[in-house]
């Protein structure tokens, strides 16, 4: 039986499934039920001043018949007494003392933040997440992404923190950022022992086409939200890597971004994530949708002899590379198994319309045919054909040796001829 | 315990009624399911299958832990995918139905999951830590095998007593072929076992070979699960004609031997439940020309499911409603039946009287009940043959339980399945708290 248990910068959890700081998290019957249901640790629902929210808050976003697929909101922090929060920690604890709390917090002045960490601590948090990544409403109040997106201001409150905790610290980053390694660093130099990311991304869910205002509306107005859900994923990942393998970065990692399940969380953790967090897929089906994550980790584990989670965190850190480093010369060519097609010509229109203009239809059958001396191995193609494992991209044995672009531009290593340049 | 049927038998003419589904097709039926909360397929399963949960790891593609969370609460998953009344149960409670969109096809997928974890020797249970307690099964149907299984893991040793050569009772020798053959069944029964800890005794009747006293003195409980007896008889002059049998007895001929059709072009099925239902769809698929079925009441009276009427229908059967068979004629082999017509108040209607060529009749008009083995062990009441118990198995006598068709009258084998689950849960806690039979002189009378 592989072990789930994880450590993230000194905050042990008996499994990496944590529920982010968001509505699922918002108090302490909540929280005692998820790890009811199996959830490793939560990160509190973000502490500070109590604010007022609106409504309405959410928006969803449908891709054909799937509903949410992606997610916003222009909610806040709690709009919950400090005293309750603190209370329901306390309580909470008790009850489930081996599950780790982390309290997200976010406040303004030094004296502020000393304040709020000491309560959180006395109330038993296990670790802190600093909310540098709210992207509305806060920021405008100098704080959340207005603190992720200066990596000075974000150092400077996170060395703060750091000097009042006794507990570790993650600095939870917005995706907000042209790059995210600056920030990630600013927190790693403020001494911050973890980091967690992604928060919410800007965005405009929707447009309501007959009253003319976006949404989610407010009576007659709406505002940027923050979006999230399986549609975030690939930003995610992308963040989570670009600090996992940054030289000199070296902190753990808390990856956050649509996860809906246990292969999404598996693919944070190949690139680098000792735990994961999940917001939307528990707002959408509740605290249940653990089991399966658990689970299928687990079988996966099991499949790749991983005895622990450790042993597959940033297993595909060193695969992700820079585009000068790949490899030139490594040819494919899309290759259609006849017996699988169903002739709905996808791959035609794709690739005369979208592509190089190498699949052809042929007489007497519906079955398209590769110009393989012509296609350029986009794998265009087999993201549109419909029948699985129908469209295989092949390795070609070209004869040309490995040569990367910085090869070439460094010491004229040879390029095989472009293909589909015409 | 091998099957060891012949190769050759009639059910082997059969093919599925319902397809599995491909792999692709479960990833897109799984990928409809809501994930309700609270979600009533699974309060309509007797077994309370967790279907949202298994559904959606079939759709992440964890076929395994799919398997898992259904044997997890019913070890007979893999028979009750293809012989559960799912029209009737949890997909007729899917959500779905309310929404002009088709339910979820809940037993497809549980068959896509159970299938491969047979296919592919996943397990997932052991037996617990032996606790030094003894328990009796009697009969090895649904009821015993998912009672044993559920003994197994809490550590109570089995032994197991079946009057036949062969496991599985009514799921080996009764489903319709076109759900299920008898081998699937017993391979099954073989893989429950595996858990191991179990002592086989087929072909040891209790009553005839094992006494019932014996069993008391043995085992510290016993769980009966004898299921129903011999097809009920029609009390009509020439029943006992050839060509005239019970249908349960004609099931059980086709479906391990030879179903003995040659020469039939006329067959009268007598009842309209659901081995009637089955009886109709097996005679026609083996090619019996004409079928018809005799019922007394109506097509809104009968007990039968409308879906397996309707199939029937749709393979040719018809039916005489309202109508009883007076008496079966031929000369040394059955050739006519002579009918009549009945009202609703079942009365004979003067002057009705018609008849049918036939030359085969199956009676399909109910089992005997067998409830009457235990009437002799004060503590167990027995009403019209079934065995009273409370909603976990208790008879009322100490560490006697039952379950299954004998103590339910006859139902599925999923509710065999629970039945037997929640049984062995209450003897386990039966035993915990110092009782049981009285085999280690525990304080009752
Ligand atoms: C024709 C027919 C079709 C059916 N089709 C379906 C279907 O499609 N789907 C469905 O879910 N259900 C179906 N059923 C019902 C289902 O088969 C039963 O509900 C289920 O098998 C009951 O399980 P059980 O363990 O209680 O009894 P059984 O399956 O009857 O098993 C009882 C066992 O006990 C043994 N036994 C009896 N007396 C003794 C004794 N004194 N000593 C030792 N052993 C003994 C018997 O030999 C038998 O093996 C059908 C039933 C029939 C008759
Ligand atoms: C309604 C809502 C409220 C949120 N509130 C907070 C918050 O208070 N603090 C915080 O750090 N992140 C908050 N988030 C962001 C989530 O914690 C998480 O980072 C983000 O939703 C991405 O994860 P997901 O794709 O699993 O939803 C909120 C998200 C949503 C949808
Ligand atoms: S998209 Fe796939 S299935 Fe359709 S024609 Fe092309 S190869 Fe065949
Ligand atoms: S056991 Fe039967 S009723 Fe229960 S979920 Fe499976 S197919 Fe449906
Ligand atoms: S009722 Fe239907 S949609 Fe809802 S959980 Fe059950 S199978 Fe899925």
């Amino acid at each position: 039986m592989p072990d789930l248990s994880t450590d993230t910068g000194g905050i042990r959890s008996p499994n990496p499934f944590w529920l982010a700081s968001a509505p699922p998290a918002n108090s302490g019957a909540q929280i005692q039920r998820a790890f009811d249901a199996g959830w490793g640790g939560a990160v509190w629902k973000t502490l500070g001043t109590p604010i007022q929210n609106v409504s309405s808050r959410f928006g969803g976003h449908t891709i054909g018949s799937v509903r949410g697929a992606g997610f916003n909101n222009i909610e806040l922090i709690t709009d919950r007494p400090l005293e309750v929060n603190l209370r329901e920690i306390t309580e909470t604890k008790k009850r489930w003392p081996h599950n780790p709390i982390i309290v997200s917090l976010m406040v303004e002045t030094r004296e502020e933040w000393r304040d709020i960490i000491k309560r959180s601590i006395d109330a038993g948090a296990d670790g802190l997440e600093l909310n540098f990544g709210c992207p509305h409403g806060m920021c405008e109040r100098g704080m959340g992404s207005a603190v992720g997106q200066e990596p000075a201001v974000n150092e400077r409150i996170t060395s703060w923190a750091c000097e009042f905790s006794t507990v570790p610290v993650l600095v939870k980053l917005t995706p907000n950022v042209s790059d995210i390694v600056p920030h990630g660093m600013a927190a790693k130099r403020g001494g911050a022992h973890g980091i967690s990311l992604i928060n919410t991304i800007k965005s405009i869910i929707a447009v309501d086409i007959d009253r003319f205002v976006p949404e989610p509306r407010v009576g007659s107005l709406s505002t940027n939200g923050g979006y999230c859900g399986a549609a975030v994923k690939p930003i995610a990942l992308h963040m989570v890597a670009a600090l996992a393998r940054e030289p000199g970065f070296g902190l753990p990692i808390s990856g956050i971004g649509g996860v809906r399940n246990w292969r999404d969380a598996v693919e944070f953790m190949l690139l680098g994530s000792s735990t994961v967090q999940v917001c939307t897929e528990v707002m959408l089906r509740g605290y249940r949708v653990v089991e399966d994550m658990r689970d299928g980790l687990e079988e996966y584990m099991r499949s790749k002899g991983f005895g622990r989670v450790q042993d597959m965190v940033g297993k595909a850190v060193p695969a992700f590379s820079e585009w000068g480093d790949l490899d030139m010369n490594y040819e494919t060519v899309a290759r259609i198994d006849a017996d699988r097609c169903i002739g709905c010509q996808l791959c035609v229109a794709a690739c005369h319309d979208g592509a190089h203009q190498c699949i052809h239809p042929q007489e007497g059958t519906r079955v398209p045919r590769v110009d393989e001396s012509e296609c350029v191995g986009c794998n265009l193609c087999q993201i549109v054909c419909p029948a699985p494992g129908c469209i295989t991209m092949e390795r070609v044995d070209n004869g040309h040796r490995p040569a990367t672009w910085n090869d070439h531009v460094s010491h004229g290593a040879a390029l095989r001829p472009k293909k589909g340049a015409h | 315990m091998p099957a060891r049927f012949p190769a050759e038998r009639s059910e082997t003419a059969f093919t599925d009624y319902k397809l599995p589904l491909l792999p692709a097709q479960a990833a897109v039926e799984a990928g409809r399911c809501l994930f309700c909360h609270d979600a009533p397929c699974i309060t309509a399963c007797p077994t309370h299958i967790d279907i949202p949960q298994f559904i959606r790891k079939i759709a992440g593609g964890n076929d395994r832990g799919a398997a898992r969370t259904i044997f997890e609460s019913n070890i007979l998953g893999m028979s009750c995918a293809r012989v559960c009344p799912v029209e009737v149960l949890c997909v007729g409670a899917c959500v779905y139905n309310d929404l002009d969109e088709p339910p979820i096809q809940i037993g497809k997928l549980q068959r896509h999951a159970t299938d491969r974890a047979f296919e592919e020797g996943w397990r997932f249970f052991e037996a617990g830590a032996p606790t030094g307690r003894r328990v009796a099964l009697v009969g090895g149907g649904p009821a015993s095998l998912a009672a044993a299984h559920e003994l197994r893991r809490l550590g109570h040793a089995c032994t197991m007593y079946e009057r036949r050569g062969f496991l599985g009772g009514l799921n080996t020798t009764g489903i319709a072929p076109h759900k299920m053959k008898a081998d699937r069944s017993v391979n099954e029964a073989e893989w429950v076992l595996a858990i191991g800890g179990v002592e086989m005794r087929t072909g040891a009747e209790v009553g005839r070979d094992v006494a019932l006293a014996d069993l008391e003195r043995e085992f510290d409980a016993v769980f009966v699960g004898i299921g129903l007896g011999a097809d009920s008889r029609a009390k009509a002059p020439g029943e006992d004609l050839p060509g005239v049998l019970g249908a349960v007895e004609w099931i059980e001929r086709m479906k391990l031997g030879d179903a003995g059709l040659s020469g039939v072009r006329h067959a009268v099925v007598v009842g309209a439940g659901n081995t009637a239902m089955d009886a109709l769809r097996e005679l026609l698929a083996l090619g019996v020309p004409q079928v018809t079925m005799l019922y007394r009441g109506t097509e809104e009276t009968m007990g039968g499911y409308a879906h397996e009427w309707q199939a029937a229908k749709e393979a040719g059967a018809r039916a005489e409603w309202r109508a009883v068979a007076g008496a079966f004629e031929g000369n040394g082999r059955l050739r006519r039946l002579r009918c009549m017509r009945v009202d609703a108040a079942r009365a004979p209607v003067e002057g009705s009287e018609f008849a049918l060529d036939a030359d085969l009749a199956l009676l399909a008009i109910g089992q005997s009940k067998l409830g009457a083995a235990l009437a002799g062990l004060a503590g167990i009441t027995v009403e019209s043959g079934i065995v009273r118990v409370d909603a976990h198995g208790f008879t009322g006598r100490p560490g006697w339980y039952a379950g299954g068709d004998c103590a339910n009258g006859g139902k599925e084998v999923v509710n065999a399945a629970a039945e037997g689950m929640a049984a062995a849960r209450a003897i386990d806690r039966e035993l915990a708290a110092g009782g049981g039979t009285g085999r280690r002189g525990a304080t009752h009378a």
